[in-house]
């Protein structure tokens, strides 16, 4: 054992390096105002309080740009998992022509630089008349988390045998009940795992909200309401790392969840 | 009905053909439903504006829409700062990629030495920073580079030092971020492709005489080709579209523009200058850059023999 105390003094040490700038925006915001403007920052506080919380939800607000948020991203979640999954099973259950023609469209659509893609959506939301609404957020992100869902659940219902499906035709399933019944719940650890990215992808857009969201401000989601906190003369620090803690709790959550299944979705190539 | 996969031939059952042609369609029509008009005609309708005269007069309708040819694209060309972002966009990009990808699989190799109490210590470590939203993951390093009330400036001793006033330095603290961001994905990914492989083979290699470096280079790394063509990519795609931690960090692109990247770019003439034109023919840039990188990429997955 005696030639691991290296590598392992090695792997904690880098460890704590990582996961440092998570612990002082955790501490940051616990801390009291007094030592976050403090000369001589201590890693530590003895005197933990609620008070930065307590004023970002109250005072700004937050709680409302948290919910819109949430909002958003589910809504991602529902729609794109659902459609994606009937997609997924035409493209692997299925051969017909121009099936591997879809499949590389896909995955080319990945690639595309979406952020390019702000300009003439930003012209085609307005023409909608959905500026300002989050209805607007939930259907740029719908579009965009697609493709890669699509890719994803593609490899979880590959997995599940054939056999599976046409027993269940011989005993008179028909193909409705086959795709709910049968292949939906099969598929579901597979749904979980594409979801946590639709879901990360919507929670994180701070692009989308910037464009769309101009003046509603009760419609305004998490990244954009962070930049609140940021005033010209003196940022409220404690403010701003009590609102990125309530941001990346929920993506931590779900993350630690799936992290499994994530490598192995996303590293199509990477057989477990 | 014809299956013209190039991939291996499917185990040949007779599958019940009837009404076989029509069940495709409709599970796909949902997601044609949303991709045609929020995806496919955007993109089309980016190459029409960059090829149009589009400011704010043709915006409110104050004044009719031109077709200008390819003259945004030839502002473009001759525009000295067009190119310095372009240079910037590609040096920032391909150094992420070395920074993340040398870390990464550095990391991936420390794990396959060390106790499991340690490994499960890292990767708990990297899954926070890889989980963590861009936006918070900027304002978190920005508060410890903070000018003044950052802890990095305190232990320095560099107290009213100013990490984004110097292109170079803005540009390595948005990297530090970015590369904090996605090493996680490399390492878990090269890690699951390193414990895939066959012990058999490394073993034979040692009894060859190979020692660990040798057979590092010469075993693992070819073996492991499919999954470091799919991590460079990916990292490729991801470093070049940086976007939410140049904007938040840099404030927008940085003092004078010195922190622009494309992406940045492309939206700050359109949403700032109101030249939606000039910032589509920048977006048409982009996606052509990406799209070379791709096909590349297709290329690779079809010698590596992957079957769609």
């Amino acid at each position: 054992m005696s030639r691991r105390v290296v590598p392992n003094t090695i792997a904690l040490l880098i460890a704590l390096v990582v996961a440092f700038p998570i612990y002082w925006m955790v501490l940051s915001a616990l801390k009291p105002a007094g030592e976050i403007q403090s000369a001589t920052p201590v890693p530590w506080t003895f005197n933990p309080t609620l008070d930065s919380f307590q004023r970002v939800l109250q005072v700004n607000d937050f709680g409302r740009y948290f919910m819109n948020s949430l909002i958003v991203a589910l809504a991602v979640v529902a729609l794109s998992g659902l459609v994606a999954f009937l997609a997924a099973v035409a493209l692997t259950r299925f051969r017909f022509r121009f099936r591997t023609t879809l499949l590389v469209l896909f995955l080319i659509a990945q690639m595309v630089p979406i952020e390019a893609l702000t300009i003439p959506l930003f012209f085609l939301v307005r023409d909608l008349g959905a500026l300002n609404t989050l209805f607007s957020l939930i259907l740029v992100h719908f579009a965009f988390t697609l493709p890669l869902a699509v890719w994803m659940l593609r490899g979880f219902v590959a997995a599940i045998p054939d056999e599976i499906e046409e027993a269940a035709q011989l005993d008179g399933a028909s193909r409705w009940q086959i795709l709910w019944r049968i292949l939906f719940p099969l598929v579901a650890p597979g749904l979980a795992a594409t979801s946590v990215f639709s879901f990360i992808t919507a929670w994180n857009d701070f692009l989308f909200a910037r464009t769309f969201i101009i003046s509603a401000t009760e419609n305004q989601t998490l990244p954009m309401a962070l930049l609140v906190f940021f005033k010209p003369d003196e940022n409220d620090w404690g403010g701003i790392m009590a609102a990125s803690v309530l941001m990346t709790v929920p993506v931590l959550i779900f993350f630690m969840f799936v992290q499994r299944r994530l490598v192995s979705g996303l590293a199509g190539a990477v057989k477990d | 009905m014809t299956a013209i996969d190039a991939g291996p031939a499917v185990a040949g059952r007779a599958r019940p053909r009837t009404r076989r042609q029509f069940a495709p369609l409709w599970m796909l029509l949902p997601a044609a439903a949303v991709l045609v008009p929020l995806f496919v005609y955007p993109i089309y309708q980016l190459g029409l504006l960059s090829v149009l005269d589009f400011r704010q007069a043709q915006v409110s309708g104050g004044q009719p829409t031109r077709f200008i040819g390819l003259d945004n694209y030839a502002e473009l060309m001759s525009a000295p700062k067009f190119w310095s972002v372009l240079w910037a966009t590609v040096v920032f990009a391909a150094a992420l990629v070395v920074v993340t990808l040398a870390v990464g699989a550095a990391l991936a190799v420390l794990l396959t030495k060390v106790s499991r109490w340690a490994a499960i210590a890292l990767s708990l470590a990297a899954m926070a920073a890889w989980a963590a939203p861009a936006m918070t993951g900027s304002t978190v390093w920005m508060f410890l580079f903070d000018t003044n009330l950052g802890l990095v400036n305190r232990v320095l001793g560099w107290e009213g030092h100013n990490w984004t006033y110097e292109r170079f330095s803005a540009f390595a603290l948005v990297g530090a971020v970015v590369v904090w961001h996605s090493f996680p994905f490399v390492m878990v990914t090269l890690y699951a492709g390193i414990k895939a492989l066959p012990e058999q083979v490394l073993e034979a290699a040692q009894l060859d005489g190979a020692g660990p470096w040798r057979s590092f280079w010469s075993v693992t790394v070819p073996m492991l080709r499919p999954v470091i063509a799919i991590v460079v990519i990916q990292s490729i795609i991801w470093d070049f579209k940086i976007f939410t931690q140049i904007y938040v960090m840099t404030n927008g692109g940085g003092i004078a523009g010195q922190n622009l990247t494309l992406n940045v770019y492309a939206y700050q003439q359109a949403f700032a200058s109101s030249e939606y034109g000039l910032g589509s023919a920048i977006g048409v840039v982009m996606m052509l850059i990406l799209l070379a990188v791709t096909l590349v990429y297709l290329r690779m997955l079809r010698r590596s023999g992957e079957p769609l």
